[in-house]
């Protein structure tokens, strides 16, 4: 067994189990740090850059979902520099999603909806131009499960549900702003063998890919 | 060193090199730069010339790359009684004219000469001109002078020596000579060569890996292509000395698939080590094993990020992870990694050789040793420079570069590849190592040195240069895969005259979130020439904007092409015939007339307007026209 440590964030004494990592600490003390591509007990991925925190000692500030805890570790999880960052990560991600809450599957269970709420951020970015390529065809290929390229931010969650659950039939494809999640050769769900188990929408943030009514 | 199996391979090596150096040898630069302008043929040409002259004593050798890539192809002869000379500009006609003349008679042909490459009373080296009275070689010094492909040329030069050393020694010991010596990375970032190594060596861990990395996908950056071509064997050496440090016994050395040539001499090398037990099962007797393996690397630019280079080989998509852990404590399979760049492992032999103290004495005490540039753009002197740490970017660009090109003014240096900064004219006394570059907003990068002119917008190079890192960038992470994209499609608006004046301060404050947020070092140093020119030429953005004018005259958005009546010749037609869309006609006055709806603003007709008369202009903004024509209608 690991041994037990102390940890203030946010003026809030926490302990934790030493080398655990700083952002499932928080969330679990009800301490909200906006975060989208972590999964408990995996590798951090640390691509969505949202879970920035301060910690007192360090530089700059980290991403929490890759920072392990130590004893007598300082936190703050709001300062300038963190909002910032989570303001322009946040405004960028929203700049490559399409925005229709109305008619989400995801809507009010939507992990971008709970960031902007917490941190008082506009869904709609401002300055930014839309950079979502509106020709991704929806796959609709399934009964229970459908998949809308349109709204994924890419954190790669479902890749690792579908891996453990289903037929692991989910990657990535393509880089830079081209970057999708797609099945192997690009072919529908049901012809790549989906299983329609829907571990993928059960752990995706947004309302990418969801079930049906 | 008391090593008796090398003392008889230096033996063997140094009764080779003497016997070469008693005959009559004529070298060619193969490597890729000397390939690309023909060294091929003229060493074809040289072979077929001896042949006809029934020259039967002469050595017809290939060697690597000095340097002087301007003046590629390269040859250098080396007759017994004369100095050993290097000829540039070489073509098939003059490698016969050499033979001919020098070979077969005694006529040095003076005329093609460009420098003597020893020391003697007749002609002056390479040395005595400005340039090298600022160069420093050490990883290059027998680049160009010695076979690539042969083994023994690399031990008698001192090669392999430092790896006899050090078995001798401690691998603690050989740590303790590299932490001394203060080298630090040349792969970009600047690392200490020796943390990075004791890390790795005070884990204990049966299997460790050692790997070059010679993934060198900088557009326009071939220093480590012209160490691998010139002399692979330095590199090995380095490699095996990293290993034995760190105690691994299994190497790789990545290099990208598009470097052939480097890929052959390497492989060619390792074979040649193993043969003589430099490498393989017991090195030269020792309790030290090293295996050591080529892997082709696809050539995507992120694949030269350490972690992305591991997945990359462990056959994952190239993409960086988060770090820590650090590649030097979990890498390759998850064990223990060293990884350094070409440049890096280039030096080692020559500190363990002649010791850390020697090294120091060169650069500055943070930033011991040389750097080596690739120099490339508007300057006299293209090609590779090594000059010591704390040599200015004046001294490179006017003595080792001869200055600019066609007499044109001098407007920046781009330093540091696709990611690295911009630097004006202002600071050209800053003194070019890691620290002095990053307080300016550059980088050292690995070595790319491009020169700009005045004929450059700055707002199109860093719009060009943050295209490349936008299309590289992997796609993981939010700052890099969106933000480089939004970044690119202001600058896109600004050279388009579409922009304004907010976006200059907002692309500031974009480049700065992207920096700070993104996940490797892609993204955290791809914004660095859109900050480096907003500081240093803000107000060429700002004619961008606010008069929609380009400055430099690059912008095609912004610049029309306009025929001064007055000085066209009339009766010349050479804009005509070069357009390509044909939108150039003749008035009534037989003067020249670009029809601008038509016009794609490709500069034929100002390249093919003749120098006397000179008439073909561009203009910006664009509006400048309407003034012009005015004038002619009244
Ligand atoms: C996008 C990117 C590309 C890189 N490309 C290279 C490369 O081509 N060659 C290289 O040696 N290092 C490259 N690096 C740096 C490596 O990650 C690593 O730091 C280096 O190989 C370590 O060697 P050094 O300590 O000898 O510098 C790159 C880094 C980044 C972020
Ligand atoms: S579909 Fe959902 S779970 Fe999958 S990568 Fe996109 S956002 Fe993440
Ligand atoms: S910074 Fe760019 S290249 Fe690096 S992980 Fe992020 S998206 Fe990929
Ligand atoms: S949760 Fe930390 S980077 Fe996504």
């Amino acid at each position: 067994m690991s041994k037990t440590v102390n940890l203030t964030i946010d003026d809030k004494q926490v302990s934790a189990q030493e080398g655990e990592m700083l952002l499932w600490v928080a969330l679990e003390n009800d301490i909200y740090i906006p975060h989208l591509c972590a999964m408990k007990d995996y590798t951090p991925y640390a691509a969505c850059r949202l879970c920035f925190v301060e910690v007192e000692g360090k530089k700059a500030p980290v991403t929490s979902c890759t920072q392990p805890v130590y004893e007598n570790m300082v936190v703050h999880t709001r300062s300038e520099r963190v909002d910032e960052l989570v303001k322009k990560g946040f405004e960028l991600i929203m700049s490559n999603h399409h925005l229709d809450c109305k008619n989400c599957p995801g809507n009010k269970n939507c992990e971008l909806q709970k960031i902007a709420k917490a941190r008082k951020l506009p869904l709609k970015p401002k300055k930014l131009i839309q950079q979502v390529n509106e020709e991704l065809p929806i796959d609709d290929s399934m009964d229970k499960i459908v998949y809308d390229p349109r709204k994924c931010v890419l954190c790669g969650k479902c890749i690792t549900a579908c891996k453990e659950n289903g037929n692991g039939i989910l990657n990535f494809a393509h880089r830079g702003i081209d970057r999708v999640i797609t099945t192997f050769g690009n072919i529908s769900l049901k012809e790549a063998g989906c299983l329609d188990c829907g571990a993928c929408a059960e752990v995706c943030p947004v309302g990418a890919r969801s079930i049906k009514e | 060193m008391n090593n008796e199996t090398f003392q008889k391979i230096k033996q063997e090596a140094l009764a080779d090199w003497q016997a070469l150096k008693e005959k009559t040898v004529i070298m060619v630069g193969t490597a890729t730069c000397g390939r690309a302008v023909g060294a091929v043929e003229v060493m074809r040409a040289i072979d077929q010339e001896l042949a006809n002259q029934g020259v039967k004593d002469a050595v017809l050798m290939e060697v690597g790359c000095m340097g002087h890539c301007y003046a590629e192809p390269l040859v250098i002869i080396q007759k017994p009684g004369y100095p050993a000379i290097c000829y540039g500009y070489v073509d098939e006609g003059t490698a016969s004219v050499l033979v001919k003349e020098f070979i077969v008679g005694d006529d040095l042909c003076i005329e093609f000469a460009l420098a003597a490459t020893e020391p003697n009373d007749m002609f002056p080296t390479f040395e005595d001109f400005p340039r090298g009275m600022v160069e420093q070689k050490i990883v290059m010094e027998n680049c160009g002078i010695i076979d690539p492909h042969n083994i023994n040329h690399y031990i008698a030069n001192g090669g392999y020596e430092a790896l006899a050393n050090a078995i001798e020694m401690t691998p603690e010991q050989v740590l303790q000579e590299i932490k001394n010596s203060g080298l630090r990375g040349r792969g970009g970032a600047g690392f200490p060569t020796g943390i990075k190594w004791e890390t790795c060596q005070n884990i204990e861990d049966d299997v460790k890996y050692v790997i070059c990395n010679a993934d060198e996908g900088d557009p326009g950056a071939f220093m480590d292509r012209a160490l691998l071509e010139s002399n692979p064997h330095q590199m090995l050496e380095g490699l095996a000395l990293a290993a034995f440090t760190v105690g691994a016994s299994h190497g790789y050395i990545y290099i990208r698939a598009e470097y052939p040539l480097a890929v052959e001499r390497v492989r060619m090398a390792i074979e040649q080590a193993k043969d003589k037990g430099l490498l393989g099962n017991s090195v030269l007797g020792s309790n030290f094993n090293l295996e050591l393996e080529i892997f082709q690397g696809s050539g995507a630019f992120v694949c030269g990020e350490e972690t992305a280079l591991i997945n990359s080989m462990q056959g994952y998509p190239g993409i960086p992870r988060h770090r820590p852990p650090f590649p030097a404590q979990a890498g390759l399979w998850n064990k223990p990694t060293v990884i350094n760049n070409v440049k890096t492992l280039s030096y080692v032999s020559h500190i363990i050789k002649k010791g850390a103290d020697w090294f120091k004495s060169i650069g500055t005490p943070e930033n011991p040793g040389t750097a080596i540039f690739a120099l490339a753009g508007k300057i006299i002197n293209t090609g590779l420079t090594e000059v010591p740490m704390s040599t200015t970017l004046k001294q490179i660009v006017y003595d080792v570069g001869s200055g600019i090109e066609k007499s044109k003014k001098f407007k920046a240096v781009q330093i540091g590849g696709p990611s690295g900064g911009c630097i004006p004219e202002s600071l050209l006394d800053t003194s070019i190592d890691f620290d002095s570059l990053s307080k300016i907003g550059a980088m050292m990068g690995s070595g790319g040195m491009v020169i700009l002119d005045e004929d450059d917008c700055m707002v199109e190079i860093a719009r060009f240069f943050l295209d490349f890192t936008q299309k590289e960038s992997c796609g993981k992470c939010t700052f890099c895969r969106i933000g480089t994209k939004q970044m690119l499609d202001i600058l896109e608006r600004i050279t388009k005259g579409e922009g304004v004046l907010e976006d200059i301060d907002y692309l500031g404050e974009l480049a700065q979130n992207i920096k700070n947020g993104s996940l490797c070092n892609l993204g955290k140093t791809a914004p660095n020439p859109v900050l480096s020119t907003i500081r240093h030429f803000r107000d060429e953005y700002e004619a961008h904007v606010i008069e929609k004018r380009c400055p430099a005259l690059m912008c095609k958005e912004l610049t029309t092409f306009y025929i001064l009546p007055e000085k066209c010749e009339r009766s010349c037609d050479a804009c005509i015939g070069s357009c390509p869309v044909e939108c150039i006609y003749s008035n009534e006055d037989r003067i020249k007339v670009i029809d601008q709806e038509k016009c794609v603003k490709c500069n034929s007709c100002l390249d093919a307007c003749p120098p006397q008369y000179d008439a073909v202009i561009k203009l910006s903004p664009v509006d400048m026209l309407k003034v012009k024509e005015n004038v002619i209608d009244e």
